[in-house]
């Protein structure tokens, strides 16, 4: 097993309260990894790590065998270059709770927005590449509306897209049905299903949904106080869990 | 009203300076406003320090202060300029200084969440800047600007204070020789608001543009 | 070309008694655009149609002419009806027309920031619309209101110096009258920034204690 994902001795704060505590995860290539917890267990907070929207205190990490955020210096870690960052960034793709689509450009323009800009390909490639990716999630009729005009699922189903376009090696999925109404989260959640069967690519999903995890895992973890507490299969950790913080986290989970 | 007709080549001449003054001062306005706008948010201090203290300075003091003090303080130091070049830059300094307040803010409105997903798809920051910032914050400054506008042509005429024969200078002025002098303030005012209604007309279409069928039904 | 610090300090005094005319007609004008501003946001809330497209047009009307043309005409027009009145009376009216259709704008922003379902709960507990007006629906809408009403009084500290064009003997009047005599613009006229600069620097510290004395503890939800 090749890792692509390596957390070693990670720590991370925000002013008093520590999210990751010393933390070590290791994620092979092409692994499905659902990440469950309570909220502010750190679980969101490792996705964003990995999407250089937060930075660790200390610790390493890295990705497809290079160091992400910071390389190590003794004991100490060092910050790294906005080119090393953008370089890093290229193999992440990410999809957010809230969807964050650029509300000025349509589903398509969003869509090809990556390719163009990023991966500097023409125009007309662009938007050929983002047609099919939208055709992919099933909005191959909404190229030309704009996000106001689309339902949550729809959204969601064009930041997937807008993620894929730009080809990362890993997604990274931050609670991306809990902002859709329950009737949507199907919908999604089918485009996530279809995703999984691509052997190469590497999935973090955080979730409160055990239906979303019992879906798409081939690994669950279970977090708490920034440290991850108990981890294996979903059958193991949903249905038979061995901890007893994660017994009491699934009986209230499974009580909403 | 025959005061009016009378002088209605006086009053047309005035109205000629005050567009003059007013989009002159206006173009000037909203490009200090953006330059002072983003250096205020600049993480250079040898750009934002500057910009601070333009802003206050020219928020601080009184626009006819200003104006005056280029009139009469400038050529002291050898410094001479027309009374229209005077005017257009005193009130285009004065109201950039308030507009960078405008795009300060409208930069600040674009959510945290729109700037990570930039980083998300990997934009550097110029890209996230002009691709995904600057669009939305357009559409938010363009009212306001709309306003500023207004603004500045209102203050254009303290013009008249420096001599500059504007609309509120003729009005003035034949106020000084006649006696029935209502009309010929009430037309004034009158086309005052005619060139505010024209402005906003003209920002509603530049917003109407921006829009650009986002808030209209996908088909 | 020198600046003669020992001019400056030769005509402060002047200056500063022309900087008590400045704070009195900041003050009276503001005053008068609170109780103008109030008295037009309340017609543009009457059933009646016509009062409130008349009140709305007397907002948007006075907000898009200059304050200085709206001073002539007072100033101008005023004695041709037969209403005598002093530069400073006539001044501060003006002043209070002004800003007052701002503090309309300012009251009625505030107004609709009240949500609909306070109204709806006032009317459940069959509270009269004054009641619901003076329990309910002001404690909520003019605490953040203050910033723009501040705005206004620094807004109008420095349109003061307008008034210098009806021979108000303000800050500016008397800057510009020490430069005509003595044919020596560059002190006085900087003298005068400087006092705008400060009076307008106090005058937003005081609008910053007000708006925190005006809602000392904002209970967070």
């Amino acid at each position: 097993m090749t890792p692509i994902i390596k957390f070693e001795g990670v720590t991370k704060r925000f002013g008093q309260t520590v999210v990751l505590n010393n933390f070590d995860f290791i994620v092979a290539q092409g692994e499905k990894v659902v990440l469950i917890g309570p909220s502010g267990s750190g679980k969101s907070t490792l996705l964003r790590v990995l999407m250089t929207l937060e930075r660790i205190d200390s610790g390493m990490v890295m990705v497809d065998g290079e160091a992400l955020w910071f390389v190590r210096k003794g004991v100490d870690v060092e910050p790294v270059t906005e080119s090393h960052l953008r370089h890093m960034r290229a193999k992440v793709g990410m999809v957010f709770q809230q969807f964050n689509l650029f509300p000025h450009m349509t589903a398509l323009q969003n869509v090809a927005s990556g390719p163009r800009y990023v991966m500097k390909k023409s125009k007309a490639e662009a938007e050929a590449l983002a047609e099919s990716l939208l055709r992919k999630v099933g909005l191959g009729d909404k190229l030309a509306s704009y996000p106001a005009r689309l339902s949550g699922g729809q959204q969601q189903r064009v930041a997937i897209a807008r993620a894929l376009a730009l080809e990362p090696k890993v997604m990274l999925f931050d609670e991306v049905t809990s902002a859709l109404d329950p009737e949507l989260v199907g919908e999604v959640l089918d485009v996530m299903r279809a995703l999984s069967s691509e052997r190469a690519l590497t999935m973090l999903i955080v979730t409160h949904q055990m239906g979303v995890a019992r879906a798409l895992a081939d690994r669950v973890c279970f977090f708490e106080k920034g440290m991850m507490v108990e981890e294996g299969p979903p059958e193991q950790v949903i249905d038979d869990p061995v901890n007893p913080r994660t017994q009491s986290f699934l009986r209230a989970v499974k009580l909403t | 009203m025959q005061v009016v007709w009378d002088y209605r080549m006086l009053l047309l001449q005035g109205v000629w300076i005050t567009i003059q003054v007013t989009v002159t001062a206006t173009m000037l306005a909203i490009v200090l406003s953006l330059l002072a706008g983003l250096a205020r948010q600049s993480n250079v201090w040898l750009l934002r320090t500057p910009a601070t203290v333009y802003v206050e300075l020219f928020r601080g003091t009184s626009l006819l202060a200003q104006l005056f003090w280029m009139f009469f303080v400038l050529p002291a130091f050898g410094v001479s300029m027309t009374p229209l070049l005077c005017g257009v830059l005193a009130i285009g300094l004065c109201n950039g200084a308030y507009g960078s307040e405008i795009v300060r803010g409208a930069l600040r409105s674009v959510a945290r969440e729109q700037r990570e997903a930039a980083i998300a798809l990997n934009f550097n920051r110029f890209q996230a800047f002009r691709i995904v910032v600057l669009p939305q914050a357009a559409r938010i400054m363009t009212p306001l600007f709309g306003n500023l506008a207004i603004e500045v042509m209102k203050a254009s005429s303290l013009v008249s204070l420096i001599t500059l024969p504007d609309l509120t200078f003729q009005a003035r002025n034949i106020n000084l020789v006649h006696v029935v002098t209502a009309p010929v303030l009430i037309v004034v005012l009158l086309i005052y608001f005619a060139i505010a209604l024209v402005i906003s007309g003209g920002t509603r279409g530049v917003e109407h543009a921006l829009a650009k069928g986002r808030d209209r039904l996908a088909a | 070309m020198e600046f003669s610090f020992a001019l400056v300090w030769e005509i402060l005094p002047q200056l500063l008694l022309a900087t008590i005319v400045t704070v009195e007609a900041t003050m009276v004008g503001f005053v008068l655009s609170l109780v103008f501003g109030a008295v037009l946001v309340t017609l543009m809330r009457t059933p009646s149609r016509p009062v409130r497209a008349l009140a709305r047009f007397v907002m948007e009307f006075f907000r898009a002419t200059p304050l200085l043309a709206q001073l002539y005409f007072l100033f101008f027009v005023l004695p041709s009806a037969g209403i005598v009145l002093s530069p400073f009376v006539t001044g501060v009216i003006a002043l209070g027309l002004h800003y007052g259709a701002y503090a309309a704008e300012a009251y009625r922003a505030g107004l609709e920031s009240v949500p609909k379902g306070q109204w709806e709960a006032a009317l459940s507990l069959n509270y009269t619309k004054l009641r619901t007006y003076l329990s309910v629906v002001l404690p909520q809408a003019l605490p953040p209101v203050v910033p723009a009403l501040g705005n206004i009084a620094i807004a109008m500290v420095k349109d003061t110096a307008i008034l210098s064009a009806i021979t108000v003997t303000e800050l500016m009047f008397v800057a510009n009258e020490i430069g005509s005599e003595r044919f020596q613009y560059t002190e006085p006229v900087t003298a005068a920034a400087v006092i705008y600069l400060v009076l307008s620097l106090v005058a937003t510290a005081l609008i910053h204690l007000i708006d925190k004395r005006f809602r000392p503890e904002e209970a967070p939800a």
